[in-house]
């Protein structure tokens, strides 16, 4: 990878603009051009008059794709005129001749869809004239990809993350992912709700694709909670982020995740977690500073994977705890892997995310000497040093302990990260991954034979759509689901580079890599939104997805272990024997006073069963030969142990 | 046993003995040897040694003679919300010895926001007065600031403690944060000490306790479902990660489940400094018993973390402390009568926490591990002493049998067989958890000080001449790996130019994220080293096909990933 010579060019063009706006971009037709957004929406017409045509602005993207194999769309004009469907036509579309693949299965047959919905599956289907057909000729035809973690336009200190949930949306599609799931970001103060309507109003005007929406949960308290019963029953919200991270600003104690956790079981929702162990980064941070340490590799060195894997460690604990299903964002290490795959293997109900830079670069590049690419690597939990872990990481998504891919896409521009220039803990965090992801992973894991096609669509659509109860409509081909779906060229090979890509962004970290395997056709709502290297998005397009609580792939398990979970007391008599005089200290306070602060309980005062006590005992037992459990139900029995301990 | 000489040499004698015909037993290997020992030191060892007349002799008759015990957790006579524990010093030390165990480290437990100083006086002179054998003293550190810091440095310089407990549960009394645990992990690494956690997750196990006593449990085992194991093991986990970052050498008190004892074996097999504790009540008995009908049985085994209802615990724990992932054993001897843990009689969390052991520990520990095939007798030496004196800094004075150590000895009985049971056992509580067991192995001569303690099933204490047996910092055998990582945990920045770029505006108002904190650290003053910056580019920085690894700097954090640091970009 020595591309870093290349790069900056930038510099040159750089200050010659005001900062805060995103560079513009000269080459490629896929750079932001202003104005070139205006109509972007698909003119057919013109398409069936001068096909092929390139007009004039494929300069570089031609380049990247080795002759891109034809893909026939042949539209029949001749009955539409008839059928007076031309407002309409583009809705419907036959797909010939592809190899569909889902997730459990791959098996050739036509695609007929209309109005954005699936309608028909099979051969020789009967569909109406003047439908644009296109021809796969044998190709792959899958559910287009889910990315389950963006965090499009996010503010981050009065600027906002290069792209926007255009830009991002558009990026996302180009690289054959047809819906996006954005993380809502509330200041600490800002009610949950505001910020998503806040969320909703950016992305409704600009978003390309479908989109849905996550909830961090940046601080806790009663209010909090009734404002995520009101997403999730009114809102289609059935996921919230926690941070064990950012101490002082977003990070919460154990406790307070209990609770949030124990909230979230009882909405059915998904819990998810930003792993890093904040307290021990703050002093890690204060140390680098003070022995001088500024650049960007002291993100790393104050973010050590250890760190990543305790709090996933724990995290799996208050889960198991409060019997709550649990989602880790942003895997990046082995360890943190390694705690997801045995906390499974111990029937824990975990899922965890790698990103794209996770399983496609490492953090090596944080030691470059110049300091705008080390800087665009910064991400937390940071890429890690080692080498081998986007392999490991690969093999873990191969193998099923790792279950969705995101990418995590938070990209900000040099200026931006400059902000950091002395001093690593103040870059603003996230790497680019949207557009990339669905390649990466088929580069990685598909063409070195970990896994088959039908897990590349697991991971990258369909799991997702379970786990956040998207499925069928998303994540699937069948009749009834969503036209979303991606011709796939595993033959494509393209060389990933800052200057073809959409993103905003000056760096791409994946600057300089070849990959093979592309979209070739990308339909999006039953219209294509890509072929032949052009893309057409609409903005505003994209719709809100909304999402129930109580997914099937999730909550099975956790309701069959709620009703195990039920505790009894041990039946026993009064004890009435001498009780030693005691000053009361603090002690007697620990349960109660954290009882008190939590907003989730209203503690009752202990009541002892009496029914239960039907006989007494006086003074000590020296010993006592009575049998153990003879009536009464014990749910944590010797040797069930393991169980109970899930079952929180 | 018999005199040699006349028979009616006054008691003064028994400060010169000598063992004959005993199989030594140290934890490296076995010999047959005789010993003679004199003003409490042992002097030869070797087959017809010269000795002055008038010694008593003890006949071992291949018998196995191994270092006296060091039981290295008690809390003896310990003060409870006004009461104290039934054993104190004198009691515990006297079950101690009964047990074969010669030598005990208590816990010294300041209330937060005293002295740790003043704490530990208290329990010197409480134990000066009264043991019966030599002790010495952990500290527990139950509060964090800057004059505790001092107490810590003046404890470990001069007053002769090398080793400190904080706690990760007891929530709002005892407990520290993470940065707190970072901070003192940090400053007793610098000053040679033994960090020692008590690892439960407090912040969930009060959330949970209070879910126990809504649902209306509030017997003991209430404790028990309370304080699930893995809020131990994710406790344990998280101090290892503490103490990594840290480059500090841990010891986890009593570990009492097996979870929590995988996470450190896979710790040690990464390479962490640490060691594992089990407790005679962990390695001899389970859980179970919580659900007796008869409470003051259940209350009877109220200790923290709990002791697993897991079964199969005892003997997963014996299998690990003979493979060597867990290092030392101690009882936690803390004892209560009945009705001091009916304080907690209609709410568990009231229950005074606290099993006995001591007298059993080597007993059990035989039985369990080396009847069973488990451990050699070497290894039975290594975990019931060499490695507790190894970690104190105390090797060879104790835990060995050679010349110039102690004459702290115990003959062994590799065939007795007792049952332990309350009305036998030489503590004054009223239950015995490990009531009804038939342990074979037993302590048949032991030998403290130089004097004889035990004979003939016969015990003869003296309160009061146990010595505090000082603990000097940096023990080699934990910290000479430490050292050598220090040395090579030097991290350097990446020189490189200014960066002299467009910056974009932004408010410090929502705080970037990592910005507060670094705010609320009181000492982070982000300065860039001018040193490492001598030169700087003006326009577009070097492309960076220099190889980033200037001579002679050393990259630790990379694993693995040293090599790709220079091939990258």
């Amino acid at each position: 990878m020595s591309t870093a010579g290349e790069v900056p060019a930038f510099f040159k063009s750089m200050g010659s603009d005001s900062p805060a706006r995103p560079r513009q971009k000269f080459c490629g037709m896929f750079c932001p051009v202003e104005g070139s957004s205006d109509s972007k929406t698909l003119d057919f017409d013109a398409l069936s008059a001068c096909r092929g045509k390139s007009d004039g602005r494929v300069i570089d993207r031609q380049t990247d794709i080795s002759q891109p194999r034809k893909v026939e769309i042949r539209e029949s004009t001749g009955k539409e005129a008839l059928q007076n469907l031309d407002d309409r036509r583009s809705d419907r579309l036959l797909i010939k001749g592809g190899k569909i693949v889902n997730d459990d299965q791959s098996f050739c047959a036509d695609i007929y869809m209309e109005d954005g919905v699936i309608k028909q599956i099979g051969e020789n289907l009967i569909v109406p004239g003047g439908v644009k057909t296109i021809d796969a000729h044998g190709r792959m035809l899958m559910p287009g990809g889910i990315d389950v973690h963006t965090r499009f336009q996010m503010p981050d200190r009065g600027m906002m993350s290069a792209d926007d949930f255009y830009q991002g949306t558009k990026a996302a599609l180009a690289g054959g992912t047809t819906m996006i799931i954005d993380h809502v970001v509330p200041e600490p103060g800002v009610s949950l709700i505001s910020a998503f309507e806040q969320w909703r109003e950016w992305a409704d005007s600009k978003s390309c694709c479908d989109y849905s929406l996550h909830i961090d949960i940046t601080e806790w308290h009663k209010g909090i909670q009734e404002e995520m019963e009101a997403l999730v029953k009114d809102h289609g919200v059935n996921s919230f982020l926690v941070y064990l991270a950012y101490k002082d600003i977003f990070q919460l104690t154990d406790a307070q995740v209990y609770e949030v956790f124990s909230v979230i079981r009882d909405l059915g929702a998904i819990a998810q977690v930003h792993a890093e162990n904040g307290d021990i980064v703050a002093e890690e941070q204060r140390k680098i500073l003070e022995q001088g340490i500024t650049g960007p590799e002291g993100h790393v060195l104050s973010r050590p994977e250890e760190v990543e894997a305790e709090a996933v460690n724990r995290s799996v604990t208050v889960a198991n705890q409060t019997n709550c299903p649990l989602y880790v964002t942003k895997v990046m290490s082995k360890s943190a892997a390694d705690v997801i795959a045995q906390a499974r293997k111990k029937g824990t109900v975990v899922y965890g995310e790698p990103i794209t830079a996770s399983l496609g670069t490492d953090g090596s590049h944080y030691w470059s000497k110049n300091w705008a690419k080390a800087a665009a690597y910064v991400t937390s939990p940071p890429l890690s040093p080692d080498p081998t872990t986007p392999d490991y990481l690969n093999s873990l998504l191969s193998c099923g302990d790792l279950q969705v891919t995101g990418s995590a896409h938070c990209p900000f521009n040099t200026a931006q990260r400059a902000v950091g220039k002395d001093d690593f803990s103040l870059i603003p965090e996230g790497v680019n991954g949207t557009e990339e992801r669905m390649s990466v992973i088929w580069d990685k894991c598909v063409v070195t034979g970990k896994m088959d096609e039908n897990q590349f669509v697991a991971v990258t659509s369909t799991n997702a759509a379970k786990i956040f109860n998207l499925y069928p409509r998303k994540g699937r081909i069948a009749v009834g689901s969503d036209a979303d779906l991606v011709l796939w060229d595993p033959d494509l090979t393209k060389i990933i580079s800052a200057k073809s890509h959409i993103s905003a962004v000056e760096y791409n970290i994946f600057e300089g890599t070849e990959v093979r395997g592309g979209p070739l056709v990308v339909i999006s709502q039953g219209k294509i939104v890509l072929e032949e290297g052009n893309l057409h998005t609409t903005e505003g397009s994209g719709r809100y997805v909304a999402r129930k609580p109580f997914p099937d792939y999730v909550y099975k398990r956790i309701k069959a272990r709620s009703r195990l979970a039920e505790l009894r007391g041990v039946p026993r008599g009064l004890y009435d024997g001498p009780v030693c005089e005691v000053s009361v200290t603090p002690k007697t306070m620990t349960p109660a006073s954290s009882a008190k602060t939590s907003p989730a309980k209203q503690p009752n005062q202990p009541v002892r069963n009496l029914h239960q006590s039907g006989f007494s005992l006086s003074g000590a037992q020296v010993d006592d030969n009575i049998p153990r459990r003879n009536t009464q139900r014990i749910v944590a029995p010797p040797g069930g142990r393991a169980n109970i301990t899930s079952l929180g | 046993m018999s005199y040699q000489g006349k028979k009616n040499i006054p008691k003064i004698t028994s400060d010169r003995l000598l063992i004959k015909g005993g199989r030594i037993v140290n934890d490296d290997q076995s010999f047959h040897a005789d010993i003679y020992m004199e003003d409490g030191l042992i002097k030869q060892i070797g087959d017809n040694l010269i000795v002055p007349g008038g010694v008593k002799t003890i006949e071992a008759n291949g018998k196995m003679v191994i270092p006296g015990g060091i039981d290295i957790h008690t809390h003896f006579q310990m003060p409870y919300r006004g009461t104290t524990t039934v054993d104190d010093f004198a009691q515990g030390s006297k079950a101690a010895l009964a047990g074969g165990t010669t030598m005990i480290v208590d816990h010294v437990i300041p209330e937060p926001g005293s002295s740790l100083i003043e704490a530990y006086d208290q329990w010197r002179q409480w134990a000066d007065e009264k043991a019966c054998c030599d002790y010495s003293l952990h500290v527990d550190i139950t509060h964090w600031n800057d004059s505790i810091k001092q107490e810590v440095d003046n404890l470990i310089k001069e007053k002769g403690v090398n080793s400190f407990q904080v706690y990760m549960a007891y929530k709002d009394y005892y407990q520290m944060s993470n940065s707190e645990l970072y901070e003192v992990f940090t400053f007793l690494a610098e000053r040679g000490g033994i960090a020692q956690v008590h690892a439960e997750n407090g912040e969930i196990i009060a959330e949970e306790q209070a879910r126990m006593l809504q649902m209306g449990i509030t017997g003991p085992e209430g404790h028990v479902l309370s304080r699930p194991e893995e809020l131990e093991a994710e406790a344990v986990f998280r101090a290892i990660t503490i103490a990594s970052q840290t480059n500090c050498p841990l010891y986890v008190t009593r570990v009492m489940s097996k979870s929590a004892a995988d996470i450190i074996s896979q710790a040690r097999k990464k390479g962490n400094v640490v060691f594992g504790e089990p407790i005679t009540a962990s390695l001899g008995t389970d859980g179970t018993h919580y659900w007796s009908k008869n409470w003051a049985k259940a209350a009877s085994f109220v200790t923290s973390p709990p002791l697993s209802p897991d079964p199969t615990t005892p003997d997963y724990l014996n299998t690990l402390l003979s493979s060597g992932d867990l290092s030392v054993t101690g009882s936690a001897h803390c004892t209560f009568s009945v009705s001091q843990k009916a304080i907690g009689k209609d709410d568990f969390t009231q229950i005074p926490e606290g099993v006995n052991g001591v007298e059993e520990r080597m007993t059990l520990i035989w039985d369990k591990a080396v009847t069973t095939g488990k451990m050699d007798e070497n290894m039975f030496v290594a975990v019931t002493s060499t490695n507790a004196a190894k970690i104190l800094n105390l090797y060879p004075r104790k835990g060995r049998v050679a010349v110039g150590s102690d004459a702290d000895l115990v003959i062994w009985d590799t065939d007795s067989i007792c049952t332990i049971t309350a009305k036998t056992h030489n503590s004054a509580a009223e239950y015995n958890v490990f009531e009804g067991m038939e342990l074979r192995g037993a302590p048949l001569v032991v030998i403290c000080q130089g004097k004889i303690i035990l004979e003939d099933g016969n015990l003869h204490v003296t309160s009061g001449v146990g010595r505090f047996i000082p603990c000097s910092a940096f023990p080699d055998y934990a910290y000479k790996r430490v050292k050598a990582r220090k040395q090579l945990a030097v991290l350097r920045a990446v020189p490189r130019g200014m960066y002299d770029g467009p910056v974009s505006e932004f408010s410090m108002s929502r705080g970037g994220t990592p910005s507060a904190s670094a705010r609320t650290s009181p000492t982070k003053q982000p300065v860039r080293n001018l040193h490492q910056s001598g030169f700087s580019l003006a326009g577009p920085p070097t492309p960076d096909d220099v190889p980033i690894r200037p001579a002679g700097r050393r990259i630790v954090v990379p694993p693995g990933g040293r090599s790709n640091i220079t091939s990258l970009s």
